[in-house]
């Protein structure tokens, strides 16, 4: 079948795309978009996180023709080329990544939540982040960079 | 939400949170994992597994897979083009199933086609003609009379024991205990992946996350029956890493596939498969016994180890080397007996994870401390400075501790921080069991825990562990630039950070670039046994040293040096008695856990971990609390949840649904205390730190779970049903 669809602004056509193919599979292997990553495939660990019409959702489980004619922002959409938004920033900073197969997700998230909530308390971040595993930093950085950007995105008002 | 704000520069020496120079690319996406590489006309590669712990195979038809359209290669062992079996210590291990399986999950055949579902097809479709045996899964059975022998020199693949002092010591007080820890999974996130791309001059260009591209390259020229010349290694993004990529996975399968269709080709491991293409932490069953005087002395410890091998050789003739050298503890012992073995079984195969064999026998020897300390009436602290081990000492291997053994001070560090007010939440969700409402406070009970750990830094037994380096100084119009160019594997710990700033430190050059790791260049050893900061960083700064000395001819033209670092020579171990030098250096970190337990749900909130650790030389204050951070968390995980879960051979939970880790709301405040009491024979003084965190804090968490239960608990993972004991 053939998909359209919106991502990080721009109007794709995919041809021919196996009716199974996961809205991961296409980013990452179609759009060439690898910043959804695949650590499970199977909706337990975020890192595979996009906003579909502005709704956090897990790649993996999102079939790719439900995707048709509706906007996709992944990762790779949240800057402009070469630079960083305030939240990727912050996790620089803090430490937030090291591996960083995590990372990816954990920022989606987090702007979703700031999105919702711009001055979230530790016990709102934990919960908005429940769904992300991180394997190397045991989040406690993770946190530092949500404050951070909080704190930031607070400032700028 | 983007915005360009104040840009911290990765620039900075050693000993300043300098900020890692990848953080940019992977923050945008845009960091190339093995899995995100690709390549034109790439073929897909797929992996066809036994479902049973053991069987023979009478037969494999690969007739239907073939056929299947868009399928490019179906391959088996009889296509292995040299060595047929590999393995990091013994080759053991067939790179494909050749007349049987040994475990479920063992690689069987392998297909390349043009979409990874086709490939997946085309698995279903090749026939293997099984007959399946019973399968051995008790590591002590494999060694008792009658058993199948699983490989041709037996089931028995070490046994260590150590004679310290006089055998026949007694002593006034004695406690015995058995414990026994589960099969903790590495559970990194970046799936297994690799791409391999056939070159033109027959050979092959392997792209691969791994921990040591040397003995991975090693080992697949030699199955590929290609020179190490022909056989190029380079290193993809690694997505973590804890020990679980030091052994080949799909390494030789990818490439063979490759030179097969001459195609670039691609395997990416789904997770339900990265349970299976990985080894794990081996399970231990440990039996004790301390004897000590009535002032909590000890007189000596006897201890026995079990560990499952699984079944293939991984490392784990070394992990039990390790368990054995350090089932005592960090303590004074003056008599000691140690037999610590690993045996073949029909189960997973285990190997290297994060503490290697000094994990479990901490779980036992913390446990039996405060067993001694109930017995006396101790504190739990008191009992281990009465004995705490210190420099000048000798180890039960007869190693005299001539480097730095700060357990005194690191438990008065511990003592001296304060806990955690002991309030009733007002929040639902920080209660046990949180948002799943189970307790409002009733039946919950705080407890305490406290203990302490060590492991060696760098590699034992005098085997010959060096590391490489080449750094070249050239200049372009941003001025001189400083290139290092190494084999060493950044798999996100921050060792390209590292090299850097000691690049920085050492030519007090601010531009530095580190290359991608390969095998161009000499070996740098293995990303484990917390050893690259000391052995890489020994070896760039060598070479930094000696460019210094040239720096005046980098005027005309570029200057290059190679260095190879080397640590102090160790020794093999006595094979009657344990005794030898064997180690090159200790590290050591204590924990304290403050936990809430729902002692009638058996539900744990760890409230808070503190540490105190020694690591020589802060090198990056921000690198090194993610160590610490993420450490703990592994230890949180064995502490409270992280099992494969086996049953007659099979793997009950092979995904994330059911093999449970700790996420961001299991995870308490750590609060740390670092010390930095130099290592005369590293670098800068500093020591290893990446495996210290995961050692003593699940047992500190245990023991805070016991303070608070009022039961045994002698296993881990704890189970909601030991702690509420129904
Ligand atoms: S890859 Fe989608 S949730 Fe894990
Ligand atoms: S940084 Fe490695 S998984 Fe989070």
């Amino acid at each position: 079948m053939k998909l359209i669809l919106t991502v990080n602004g721009e109007i794709h056509e995919v041809e021919s795309i196996w009716e199974g193919e996961s809205l991961m599979h296409v980013l990452r292997e179609r759009l060439a978009l690898p910043g959804a990553k695949n650590a499970c495939e199977q909706g337990e660990c975020g890192s595979c996180s996009v906003m579909l019409d502005e709704v956090l959702v897990c790649s993996c489980l999102v079939l790719a023709r439900q995707a048709q004619e509706r906007s996709v922002v992944t990762v790779e959409g949240l800057a402009p080329p070469d630079d960083v938004g305030v939240v990727q920033q912050a996790f620089i900073e803090t430490g937030a990544v090291q591996c960083g197969f995590c990372t990816p997700g954990f920022i989606m998230a987090t702007e979703d939540l700031l999105r919702r909530s711009p001055a979230p308390d530790d016990a709102e971040i934990r919960e908005a982040l429940a769904g992300n595993l991180c394997r190397c930093t045991g989040y406690e950085k993770i946190l530092d960079a949500v404050r951070l950007a909080s704190a930031r995105l607070g400032a700028m008002g | 939400m983007s915005t360009s704000g104040t840009r911290v520069l990765p620039l900075g020496r050693i000993g300043e949170s300098v900020l890692r120079a990848d953080g940019r690319p992977k923050v945008r996406g845009e960091f190339a994992y093995a899995s995100d590489l690709g390549a034109d006309r790439m073929l897909w590669g797929a992996t066809l597994r036994s479902p049973h712990p053991s069987a023979r195979i009478r037969g494999i038809d690969i007739t239907r897979a073939l056929t299947l359209s868009g399928v490019h290669a179906v391959l088996t062992h009889a296509d292995v083009p040299g060595r047929t079996t590999y393995g990091m210590e013994i080759s053991d291990q067939p790179v494909l199933a050749i007349d049987r399986v040994r475990y479920e999950g063992e690689p069987v055949a392998i297909v390349a086609a043009d979409h990874p579902e086709t490939a997946r097809r085309a698995i279903e479709r090749i026939v293997v003609d099984y007959l399946p045996e019973d399968p051995l899964t008790d590591p002590e059975r494999a060694i008792m009379p009658g058993a199948p022998r699983l490989h041709p020199g037996g089931n028995l693949l070490r046994r260590v024991t150590i004679r310290h002092g006089d055998p026949g010591a007694t002593a006034e007080v004695v406690v015995r205990g058995e414990y026994a820890v589960g099969m903790q999974d590495q559970a990194f996130l970046g799936p297994e992946a690799a791409l391999a791309v056939p070159a033109e001059d027959g050979g092959i260009d392997l792209h691969v996350a791994t921990q040591w591209l040397h003995v991975d390259q090693g080992q697949v020229a030699a199955c590929l029956g290609l020179p190490p010349s022909l056989t190029r290694l380079h290193l993809s993004g690694v997505g973590g890493a804890f020990g679980g990529r030091e052994d080949l996975s799909m390494q030789v399968h990818v490439a063979m596939l490759a030179l097969h269709t001459g195609r670039p080709v691609k395997m990416v491991y789904s997770r339900e498969e990265s349970f299976f293409g990985h080894v794990h932490r081996h399970p231990a069953r440990m039996e004790y016994e301390h004897g000590a005087d009535r002032d909590g002395r000890l007189v000596y410890v006897r201890a026995r180890v079990v560990l499952d091998g699984g079944a293939y050789a991984s490392s784990s003739t070394a992990v039990v080397a390790n368990a054995a050298t350090f089932a005592c503890g960090p303590y004074d012992v003056p008599n000691a007996e140690v037999e610590a073995i690993v045996t073949y079984t029909n189960n997973p195969p285990c190997g290297a994870m994060r503490g290697f064999g000094a994990v479990q026998v901490a779980f036992g020897h913390e446990s039996q401390m405060d067993r001694l300390a109930a017995e006396l009436a101790l504190d739990p602290i008191e009992i281990r400075l009465r004995n705490a081990l210190a420099t000048g000492m000798r180890l039960p291997t007869g190693q005299l501790v001539d480097g730095p053994a700060p357990v005194r001070e690191l438990l008065e560090g511990l003592r001296d921080m304060p806990l955690p007010p002991d309030v009733v939440p007002v929040d639902p969700r920080e209660f046990p069991g949180g948002v799943s409402n189970s307790t409002h406070g009733e039946g919950t009970r705080r407890g305490v825990g406290v203990a302490v750990g060590f492991k060696n830094i760098a590699f034992a037994e005098g085997f010959d562990d060096y590391s490489t380096a080449r750094v070249r100084i050239s200049r372009d119009d941003g001025g001189p630039l400083v290139e290092i160019h190494t084999a060493a594997a950044e798999v996100g710990q921050g060792l390209e950070t590292v090299l850097a700033q000691i690049a920085r430190t050492e030519l007090s050059l601010e531009r530095v670039r580190v290359l991608p790791a390969d095998t161009q260049v000499g070996s740098a050893g293995s990303t484990s046994a917390s050893r690259q900061t000391w052995m890489t960083g020994g070896a760039v700064q060598l070479a930094c040293a000696r460019l210094r000395e040239r720096l005046h001819e980098a005027i005309d033209g570029p200057i290059e040096e190679t260095a190879v670092y080397r640590h102090r020579p160790t020794q093999a171990l006595d094979p009657d008695t344990g005794q030898g030098d064997s180690l090159v250096a200790l590290a050591f970190a204590a924990h304290r856990a403050v936990c809430d337990v729902d002692v009638e749900l058996g539900i744990v909130r760890a409230v808070e971990i503190a540490t105190t650790q020694d690591v020589g030389r802060v090198m990056n204050p921000l690198a090194l609390e993610g160590q610490i951070h993420g450490g703990i968390a592994q230890g949180l995980g064995l502490a409270l949840m992280e099992e494969i879960q086996m049953e007659e051979g099979r793997v009950r939970n092979a995904s994330f649904t059911d093999y449970l880790m700790p996420t961001v709301l299991d995870m308490p405040q750590v609060r740390m205390r670092i010390s930095e009491t130099p290592h005369p024979h590293a670098p800068y003084g500093l020591n290893g730190v990446g495996e210290m965190p995961t050692i003593a804090s699940t047992p500190a968490i245990v023991a805070a779970v016991r303070d608070a239960s009022g039961r045994p608990l002698t296993r881990v993972p704890l189970r909601p049903s030991d702690i509420a004991g129904v």
